[in-house]
């Protein structure tokens, strides 16, 4: 009976051995993923009672961590909540982060690798550990433009507003509105924060919602600025080619034309390309659209951004989107931004970016700096280029031809007394029974671009005929522009 | 027993000294676990601990007299393991007693009934060593186990006696105390198993028919294989009992393969398992819940449970929050089949490792008296118990751990529960007994040196 014996003793150590490894796997190898799951409430309980780290802005907290006295012993304090919700986010007991609350949550917590040492000492000093403080890029004149500007349009009105840095892809100001206050969310009572949370799921406005990077919509005309890229980059255009301007274009294999915004011509029967972006032309862009064809036209927007999800310092982005495989009247349509073309305020931003910096779209951020809780810095974002859009000349007419816009074109509410204004405006109509969206790109000063801006009013409660990307949005991208650049 | 025992010329030493050495070890184990729940809950050192300390080491110290006196040879290393994990138990749930106390002044305590219970398993434990001075008595209480097991398997489904606590019917109502009848029947089988395969053992590894390269059994052998598959399954059908199903079945299978040295029975009796278990999860939602909330415990409603236990784990990490630390009764019934999982959380990857390697010697030392001793039966009996306790570690542990799926089964020595302590210190008397039988110098069976011839008696 020896043997088998013997061999259940092998079974056994196989099975003793089969534990051992398994929890070696559950409590070493598959601890971190258990550990940052949103509804493990020990990790949060733990997080609770620590001081979590501040998020700054220029210097000054616009989320941090004060002593409190109930069951937990810090605050989560949100000192400007409605102008900066859509970026720090919130910090909820009940439904995990937001935002920056989550994307740096590591570093905010405390629970980063890089703030090992710091824990160490903590538990041999016997102090609690602290989180790192976050640093984000924007500009707090940049940021209060953009939000008194959308407010000034009334307090209901849906719009977003997104300054890029072109030159490194830092984002300057990014407001979305209407905003929500993430004080109710981060709360210690728990009624206040479920009432709180289902108010703000159950308004139709969607406070919540981010709408510089989580919506999509028609980008109207200023998609023509991709247009006209693709046009140039086919060396068969130049800013000076003549292009056909009359009223109407007659599409392809259906009965009906494309007309322009106001019926009539562009300036005559033949315009220059620059001429067809002043007067914004849907007649010339519709037919480079039915020219250049939808793969010119895609691969242009994919080179600024479009399919593609490149913010990694905000959750839920949303790709921009160019139809897959439009006919020829859709492509016509899809080259004035219509149809099935569909942009976050962002991507417009990095368009007009791209533009600005020679052709380079840099790669957008939102975190600059992250530091130890003894403020010694452990990281500074360091620009990188995302991809190249257009060529270095290419970037050189298109934004001549921007200038032009502003200079004597629809872009005029955009001009700033002594400094050249390159920019672009989009009126893009949705469904019949609603306004249609009004956008305006921009980037100053055009020779020493240190600013672009993309403004989107989805909805301002205005009459329809006052909707208009140079009456509505272009102001506000001024007011952004001068902010940056007025300092 | 026709090959003839290498060891015959070797003499095992006693070692109880070893074994009080290592008795010492594990209250100190046992005691320091106590103070640090007192300092990591109270941020101080129990008042009570000499009291306590104290009770535990009279009860070590009596077993170890016992052993010393009435089974000298016995296997030294065995009881000062089960002391260190009946030690660790005591003083995880006493911590999560407190915590319980912290939130609820009238919450329900179990530490004390526990320390009772052990002083129970510890009576039960001399008492076995006194009354059982050579386990082959037993062989002549094969039937009377057996029926035995079967009556305490039955007893829980009668109406007035039995109860179903969580879903699953395995208790009966004794005075105020429930018990799990099961634990015993355990043991019970374990000797039905051995007396009965002594006597047949060779009518079933006699004939049978070869197939890729396996001897079969015949099929009028296949009878008490066949029973038992039934009773398993009555276990599982009428007492909802996944666990002591799986262990009564494998128990009887490893039994069976160890006795007829045939690997076509475990071959047979996997196949008729994996059968009952299929239909098993067909017919019962309890056992498809189980197993849903195993393949998928992140989008299950049933597994609740298994994942605060796996948190609580991950929480503790390498080497753990530290006893009275963590948060243990975020875990359903962190006290009884969880507590693994507490242990985990506040002892770490490295306490969870210690205690399971604990309860591998004890399997280890079961399994080496099983090769040692010298009769049939014997064997049989260490072997099953080694076996049943390795297989019911298995399926805790590894439920708790999300291994295998969760079934309801007591941790050994830790978990709260009076039946479980007190059928598991009997199984380590029983392994005590035979060890001591196994590993005592055959008596001298030569005579006395036959040198001086017979005088031859004159008469006159």
């Amino acid at each position: 009976m020896n043997k088998p014996i013997r061999t259940m003793s092998i079974v056994c150590m196989a099975l003793f051995v089969a534990l051992l490894v398994n929890s070696t796997y559950l409590q070493y190898l598959q601890a971190d993923e258990l550990n940052s799951r949103n509804d493990n409430k020990r990790v949060r309980d733990a997080e609770f009672s620590r001081e979590r780290g501040a998020i700054l802005v220029a210097g000054n907290s616009v989320a941090q961590s004060k002593p409190s006295n109930d069951q937990f012993e810090f605050q989560r304090v949100y000192s400007q909540p409605e102008k900066y919700a859509h970026l720090t986010g919130y910090y909820s007991y009940t439904y995990g982060r937001n935002a920056v609350e989550l994307t740096q949550n590591d570093i905010l917590s405390g629970s980063d690798p890089r703030l090992f040492v710091n824990r160490v000492v903590d538990l041999f000093g016997n102090s609690q550990p602290k989180g790192g403080d976050v640093s984000l890029t924007i500009d707090p004149k940049a940021q209060n433009a953009a939000y008194d500007g959308l407010q000034a349009l009334g307090k209901d009105v849906k719009g977003s507003v997104v300054a890029l840095d072109p030159s490194t892809g830092a984002i300057q100001a990014m407001v979305s509105n209407p905003s929500y206050d993430p004080s109710g969310l981060s709360s210690h009572n728990l009624s206040t924060i479920s009432s709180s949370w289902e108010k703000l799921t159950g308004d139709p406005d969607r406070p919540m919602l981010n709408r510089g990077i989580q919506e999509v919509l028609p980008p109207g005309s200023t998609f023509k600025l991709v247009t006209a890229a693709a046009a140039l980059s086919s060396g068969q255009y130049d800013p000076d080619s003549l292009v056909p301007g009359g009223a109407r274009l007659d599409l392809p294999q259906t009965d009906t034309d494309l007309p322009n915004e106001s019926g009539t011509d562009c300036g005559g029967d033949k315009v220059t390309l620059t001429q067809a972006l002043m007067v914004s032309c849907n007649v010339s862009f519709g037919y480079l659209g039915l020219t250049l064809g939808d793969d010119a036209l895609r691969e242009q927007a994919e080179a600024f951004g479009f399919g593609d999800e490149y913010l990694d310092d905000l959750n839920g982005q949303v790709a921009s989107r160019f139809p897959e495989d439009p006919d020829a009247p859709q492509s016509a349509l899809s080259a004035i931004g219509q149809f099935d073309v569909a942009a976050t305020p962002l991507q417009m931003a990095m368009v007009s970016a791209g533009i600005a910096n020679g052709g380079t779209v840099m790669k957008p951020y939102l975190v600059d700096e992250v530091r130890s809780p003894d403020l010694d810095v452990l990281d500074k974002a360091e620009p990188e280029p995302y991809r190249n859009a257009v060529s270095s000349s290419v970037a050189r007419d298109l934004t001549q031809m921007m200038v032009e816009v502003v200079d004597q074109g629809t872009g005029s509410t955009a001009q700033i007394p002594g400094m050249k204004v390159a920019g672009k405006t989009g009126t893009a109509q949705s469904e019949a029974d609603r306004p249609p969206y009004a956008w305006f790109v921009s980037f100053a000063p055009a020779d020493d671009p240190e600013v672009a801006v993309a403004v989107l009013i989805e909805d301002a409660g205005v009459a329809r005929d006052a909707i208009s990307g140079s009456g509505l949005a272009a102001p506000i991208a001024k007011r952004v522009m001068e902010a940056v650049i007025n300092q | 027993m026709s090959s003839v025992n290498p060891l015959r010329g070797f003499t095992h030493r006693r070692r109880r000294g070893a074994e009080l050495f290592l008795l010492i070890l594990s209250l100190l184990v046992g005691v320091g676990a106590y103070i640090a729940v007192g300092v990591g809950v109270e941020g101080a050192v129990p008042a009570d601990f000499i009291g306590y300390g104290g009770w535990l080491a009279v009860l070590c110290v009596l077993c170890h007299v016992v052993v010393r006196v009435v089974a000298p040879y016995a296997d030294p290393v065995l009881l000062p393991v089960v002391a260190a994990l009946n030690g660790l138990g005591l003083a995880m749930i006493h911590r999560i007693d407190l915590a319980e106390l912290a939130e609820n002044p009238d919450a329900n305590t179990f530490a004390r009934d526990q320390l009772i219970w052990m002083t129970l398993g510890v009576i039960t434990f001399i008492g076995v060593l006194l009354v059982l001075r050579d386990h082959r008595r037993l062989q002549a209480f094969t039937y009377t186990s057996g029926l035995a097991a079967l009556v305490l398997l039955v007893m829980p489904l009668l109406p007035v006696l039995g109860t179903e606590i969580n879903g699953a019917r395995i208790w009966i109502n004794v005075g105020p105390f429930s018990f799990q009848p099961g634990e015993v029947a355990k043991v019970c089988l374990v000797v039905f198993f051995a007396g009965y395969l002594v006597l047949h053992r060779d009518a079933l590894a006699l004939a049978g028919r070869r197939f890729a390269g396996i001897d079969f059994p015949r099929g009028r052998d296949l009878g008490p294989i066949l029973v038992m598959w039934l009773v398993s399954l009555g276990v599982l059908v009428f007492q909802q009992d996944l666990g002591s199903s799986l262990l009564f079945f494998g128990l009887f299978l490893v039994m069976l393969y160890v006795a007829t040295e045939r690997p076509g029975w475990l071959v047979v009796g996997s196949t008729l398992f994996a059968a009952g278990a299929y239909v098993g999860y067909l017919l019962f939602p309890h056992v498809q819940a189980r197993f849903d909330a195993w393949l998928h415990p992140f989008s299950s409603d049933s597994s609740y449970q298994i994942v605060q236990g796996m948190y609580g784990q991950a929480w503790g990490g390498l080497v753990g929050r530290g006893l009275g630390q963590g948060d243990p009764t975020l875990i359903p019934f962190s006290y009884s089949d969880f507590i693994v999982a507490a242990m985990g959380e506040e002892l770490g990857l490295t306490g969870v490792m210690a205690i399971i390697v604990l309860y591998g010697l004890i399997v280890e030392r079961g399994l080496r008296t099983a090769l040692v001793c010298r009769d049939a039966f014997g064997k049989l009996v260490a072997t099953g118990l080694a076996v049943v306790f390795a297989l019911q570690v298995f399926v805790v542990v590894g439920g708790v751990t999300k291994l295998i799926p969760l079934t309801g089964l007591t941790t050994p020595f830790m978990s709260y529960g009076g039946s479980s302590l007190i059928a598991n210190w009997a199984i380590i008397a029983l392994l005590l007994r035979i060890s001591d039988q196994a590993r005592r110098p055959l008596p001298d069976l030569s005579g006395p040196a036959d040198d001086d011839a017979t005088q031859v008696v004159m008469v006159r």
